[in-house]
């Protein structure tokens, strides 16, 4: 409804248009929603994320915060005016993007300094960036293709047949984020679409009223329909995981939460947008519950425990002991892409494009709510513009779908900063205590840790923490008596959901730290005390599972070296005097890949046209960790076709068998292996149709496959073969779930079939009056068994890092006070150390091609490593995360007392 | 829908401006994040499109930055030694995008304690040019920023310059922003320092601190204690606390807590004059 303007003339990218639009109204609004130009990304609307970044007249602006009126009859470039040349090709070739969404501000923000600077130094390119925000990549290869502009290095490699593993691809999706037509959950408009915005509880725990929809509705500017929780035709209650599926659509009378939905305005986007919901008829009234859920005492929600050997007698044993406790704060996700999606019906199946991690999850949770069999919902994943943990919880999917299937028109609806903050699902805080034994020689003798986890109003992840944790903080080190448990317990607080590394990061915080202590006690190196702790081949976790393929030494062992080094780099430092104490600290970690001792099984369908291409119908989401390309490169060396070959389906339920969901480090390995046993169940067939022997060569010329060895050749017309069910000439679908079992009360068992493995060495500098940190260099060993794309997986450590030194040092999620990207701070490109990384490959006999999970496992040891560095640089220890630099002050100071 | 006037003379905007409720928009920096809507809430007054209002000029004993003079266009200008300061705390005002668009007269108008260019003007002794329909008045800075968002600025009135007393430019400056991240950061602690040196002593020192009370604040004791001093690094042990402190009154929040911020501006003002006596120019918060 922009009638009543007089028409502002703009000119973008060469082309001069005239909008009739209010000219108050942000830049970023009339690009996306006038224009359709939906490159332009937004993530913040307040400046703070950059996303939305353009040039007007050559300088980058924040278009949200570009009223038009100020852009008129100026020259304004948007990603759309890019012309995929050097930088963009920069920016594929070394893996610049991972979800893309802050792609379309950083290449804007490049090409202004590069139009200003043709050859920048790196500090140049960090200060020209800082103003916008990535969560994916900790900025290094952002940083690396913008440097490598005007003299382009190695371009990507196309690797042949039976090649594409171990080699640095470039990412298959990789095109339309460099080029800014990725469709995201807020860039699919359908014509007509509703809009549709959440009125939101204040606070918490309130009980409402409503009041006279009717009248306040009659009383808008346009038609505006709402629909509360009586509007719900199925069970109004959903949750990851069933059994504890708790949290309403909309709520009914009370909130658990600051920010519950509890009814959803629709109309025209204009209509909509102008609504002042603040007057909308809802009663609040505060009460003083102190029970979140009425049938979980205590507001316990899961306790998890694994108890093995004898406690008591192994700290009877040991000659040195440690003892602290740690608490960490909410974390927020931060993806720089507020949870968005678009409903709409199709031949009678309500359709969903939302941003996701989870596409089968979605749709049977969102069926349930609406009162659906799970065939009448097709989720079709938008690209994620981060995810993190926190897309696996349903978000707009049930009320765009609830809009659209009572008003049967489209529905969209796109999260505001704040509204994503407040509602969106967050790492748990934790208060947690351990204590550590060791006998004369450094061997740990005993371990008991117990961790309380703030699981706030409903249930979401908080299980599957409070089971990950006590599985996990031992670290991958040999701790022959334990006893370890931890509570997911309730608030009326935001929801604690999955977050890379599930309440593993905040327990090896604690755990890594008290090593130092046990180090320093023992007298023994640092390191020295992690190697001669560390698990081996054959050893038994603390479930009582015999392990191969454990590469934890393979780590400790490469970073010796780098260990000395920064040992004598910080000695040197601190030998010069000054305010700059140097320090370096070093920390482990392990993590088991997929689900615990439950099912999680993957399906892979491959096809081979009757044209003679590979489609793979892959169902894992990309949420910029990489599924898209990695599963490829595994399939195809599983067949034996190059990877050019391929086109990827997917991932969308109508068209993917369930690959599950894109978290718990599960989809290189499971899918993958799902992928690899796809791969190797059709070129089995090929050989028997073609009667050839294992070692045949195949290749695609046209509609012609041809399988050869040394003596003979084999040509199938492949137009010629029936086609089957599926539509293609040869098919083939596999599964693979990991052999793990459940854990019995004392958390025995096999929960994870795979482990990755890792640890890193931070150097640091602190300032011995200021408290501030600065972190100078990560190194990085990692183990994740065969790497199948290391141009991938060194953008997940580096993003990795970037996390942890956020939660290390920066963030702290505070519930109704850091709802917006100034308060709550996350990592620039000027916070970022140089990272070195070194993969160790352990091959591991059940992955696929000996490979092992590696999204959360990167960002574990990140934090520990520089607390650890921290205190030796300082004495300063930290429990109370993040080390603020008056904490770190305070913390000298009390250390020097 | 509210209107939205864009007028191409002052004297259109001083008209405008006697209606009532209008909200006066530049670099809209601090405007839009205070809104989630689409489009700037209310009837509005942009300036940006005023002629004579943006840049800097010398006019007489005086400095002139008109109203719409953007932080990157303090950068850009040649200006004397005095104001490196200014462009410091230009470099650093949230990212390259934001020192596009915003402006510094916006910083002072929009009178958050942490703004950083506020203690930037305090140290040039700058006044604040306003006019009316009825005519102009100049109030020093100190006078027009009375608190936490809060300015004397009437209704229908609108800024139209910062002005600075060439006399007040003297000397070499430094800014220091202390905060928990390398950009687009809201300050723990932010100080200026501006010293006039004559035959190796302080012949004037103008010293300013941000966010560490309602409104930045000069340092008079502090200031005195430096004057006569010998411009070596022996002048730092003029730097104490006690002459600072008493003219701050910081507050615990989540970035740091009141005591945190009282000492840490004692340390960044220490280090400003040191760098700015020794002439070492690598000192960083």
């Amino acid at each position: 409804m922009n009638r009543g303007f007089d028409s502002l003339s703009l000119t973008v990218n060469g082309t001069t248009v005239a909008l009739p639009v209010a000219p108050g109204r942000r830049l970023s609004e009339v690009l996306r929603e006038d224009m359709g130009l939906r490159g332009t990304k937004v993530g913040c609307d307040a400046g703070d994320c950059g996303a939305c970044t353009v040039l007007i007249d050559g300088a980058p602006v924040c278009a949200c915060l570009t009223p038009v009126a100020q852009a008129a009859g100026r020259a304004v470039t948007t990603i759309e005016g890019l012309d995929m040349g050097p930088l963009q090709q920069a920016f594929l070739r070394h893996g610049a993007a991972q979800c893309g969404i802050c792609t379309p501000g950083m290449l804007i923000a490049a090409k202004a300094l590069l139009a200003r600077v043709a050859t920048p130094t790196r500090a140049e390119v960090e200060e020209a960036l800082g103003g916008v925000l990535c969560r994916c990549t900790g900025y290094s290869k952002i940083i690396e293709a913008i440097l490598d502009v005007a003299t382009p290095g190695t371009p990507s490699p196309t690797p042949a047949a039976g090649h594409a593993v171990g080699a640095r691809v470039a990412r298959l999706d990789g095109g339309p984020k460099v080029a800014g037509t990725e469709v995201y959950g807020a860039d699919h408009v359908p014509d007509g679409a509703l809009l549709v915005r959440a009125v939101r509880a204040p606070d918490a725990p309130m009980t409402f009223a409503l009041g006279d929809i009717a009248a306040w509705c009659a009383a808008q500017a346009g038609e505006v329909q709402v629909f509360t929780a009586a509007d719900v035709p199925g069970e109004n209650r959903f949750g990851v995981l069933p059994a504890f599926a708790d949290q309403p659509v909309l709520a009914e009378a009370h909130v658990r939460m600051r920010g519950e939905a509890v009814a959803l305005v629709a109309g025209e986007a204009s209509v909509i947008d102008a609504l002042d919901l603040a007057g909308f008829p809802v009663t609040w009234q505060a009460c003083d519950d102190t029970l979140v859920h009425a049938n979980r005492a205590d507001n316990i929600l899961v306790t998890g425990r694994v108890a093995r050997g004898d406690l008591a007698a192994g700290f009877a044993a040991a000659t040195h002991l440690a003892e602290g406790e740690v608490s960490t704060p909410y974390i927020e996700h931060a993806y720089i892409e507020p949870e968005a999606g678009v409903a709409w019906l199709e031949g009678g199946q309500l359709v969903i494009q939302a941003c996701t991690q989870a596409p089968i999850m979605d749709r049977d949770d969102t069926a349930r709510v609406l009162g659906l069999a799970p065939e009448g919902v097709r989720i079709i994943p938008a690209a994620a513009g981060g995810g993190f943990g926190a897309k696996l919880d349903l978000t707009v999917q049930p009320l765009i779908g609830l809009v659209t299937l009572k008003t049967g028109r489209a529905a969209r609806m796109v999260l505001s900063r704040a509204e994503s903050m407040a509602t969106s699902t967050k790492r748990h805080p934790s208060k947690m205590r351990a204590r550590i034994g060791a006998d004369a020689n450094g061997r740990i003798t005993a371990m008991a840790f117990d961790g309380e986890f703030n699981t706030g109003a409903y249930a979401s992840w908080g299980p599957t923490v409070a089971g990950r944790v006590p599985v996990h903080a031992s670290g991958p080190y040999l701790v022959p008596a334990y006893l370890a448990s931890a509570s997911a317990r309730h608030s009326f607080s935001p929801i604690s959901g999955a977050f890379r590394g599930f309440g593993v990061p905040q327990a090896t915080i604690l755990q890594e730290v008290l090593y130092d202590d046990l180090a320093e006690r023992i007298g023994i190196d640092r390191l020295a005390f992690r190697r001669l702790n560390a698990l081996q081949d054959g050893q038994t976790t603390v479930c009582g599972q015999v392990l191969q393929g454990v590469g934890i030494s393979a780590c400790l062992e490469a970073l010796q070296e780098p260990w000395q080094a920064a040992l004598c780099r910080a000695e040197e430092g601190n030998a010069k005097g000054g305010v700059m104490r140097h320090g370096v600290g070093i920390a482990s970690c392990w993590y088991g890949c997929g689900n615990t001792g439950l099912a999680n099984p993957s399906t892979i369908r491959l096809g081979l046209t009757a044209a003679g291409r590979v489609s793979l119908h892959q169902g894992a989401t990309d949420i910029g960790q990489g599924a898209n390309t990695v599963i490829p490169q595994i399939c195809a060396d599983a067949l034996g076709l190059p990877l050019a070959a391929f086109d990827l389906v997917g991932p969308d339920t109508a068209l993917t068998p369930d690959c599950g969901k894109t978290s718990a480090s599960r989809q290189t390995y499971v899918t993958g292996k799902a992928a690899w046993l796809a791969g190797q169940a059709l070129r089995a067939q090929i050989l028997s149709l073609s009667n050839m022997g294992a070692d045949a060569r195949l290749a695609l010329t046209g509609q012609t496959l041809v399988v050869s060895d040394g003596a003979g050749e084999r040509r199938i017309d492949l137009a010629a073969l029936a086609p089957g069910a599926q539509g293609y000439a040869l098919m083939v679908e596999e599964t693979y779930d990991p052999p793990t079992t459940p854990l019995d009360a004392d958390g025995q068992g096999a929960p994870y079939a795979v482990y990755g493995y890792g640890a890193q060495i931070a150097e640091v500098s602190v300032d011995s009056v200021l408290g501030t940190v600065k972190v100078t260099r990560i190194t990085a060993a990692h183990d994740l068994g065969r790497v199948i794309n290391p141009l991938l997986a060194e953008g997940q450590v580096e993003g990795g890092v970037a996390q942890g030194l956020g939660l290390a040092l920066m963030e702290e999620y505070i519930p109704g006070r850091t709802e917006n990207l100034h308060d709550y701070l996350i990592p620039t490109t000027g916070d970022m150390p140089r990272i070195d990384t070194i993969f160790v490959e352990v091959p591991d006999p059940e992955g696929p091609m000996g490979a092992k999970g590696l999204g959360e496992h990167v960002l574990i040891p990140t934090a520990p490593a520089i607390l650890n560095a921290i205190r030796h640089a300082t004495g300063a220890r930290i429990t109370d995360l993040p080390a603020l630099p008056h904490r770190v002050l305070a913390a000298m100071r009390k250390a020097s007392r | 829908m509210s209107p939205y006037h864009r007028p191409a003379t002052l004297q259109e905007a001083l008209d405008v401006l006697a209606r009532p409720g209008l909200c006066i928009a530049a670099g809209c920096t601090d405007l839009f994040p205070a809104t989630g809507a689409r489009a700037l809430n209310g009837p509005v007054l942009d300036i940006t499109a005023i002629a004579g209002l943006r840049g800097i000029k010398a006019e007489g004993d005086d400095i002139r930055i008109g109203a719409t003079t953007t932080w990157a266009d303090i950068l850009r200008a040649d200006l004397p030694p005095g104001f490196d300061m200014l462009k410091q705390a230009a470099r650093e005002v949230g990212s390259v995008q934001i020192q596009t668009s915003g402006t510094l007269a916006g910083n002072i108008c929009n009178a958050s304690p942490a703004a950083d260019g506020v203690p930037c003007l305090l140290a040039l002794g700058a006044e604040v040019e306003i006019a009316a329909l009825l005519g102009t008045r100049r109030v020093p800075l100190d006078a027009f920023i009375t608190g936490v968002r809060q300015t004397t600025l009437r209704p229908g009135e609108m800024v139209t310059a910062i002005v600075i007393p060439k006399a007040q430019t003297g000397g070499r400056s430094r800014f220091l922003k202390l905060g928990t991240r390398a950009y687009l950061v809201i300050s723990i602690a932010m100080i200026v320092a501006r010293l006039e040196i004559e035959n190796g002593h302080i012949r004037t020192a103008a010293l300013a601190v941000g966010a560490c009370s309602a409104v930045a604040r000069r340092l008079p004791r502090q200031e005195a204690a430096l004057i006569g001093g010998r411009a070596d690094a022996g002048l730092v042990e003029r730097v104490e606390a006690a002459l600072i402190t008493p003219d701050l009154s910081p507050i615990d929040d989540i970035r740091a807590d009141a005591n945190y911020r009282a000492e840490a501006a004692v340390e960044l003002i220490r280090r400003a004059v040191d760098d700015l006596v020794t002439g070492a120019g690598k000192v960083a918060a």
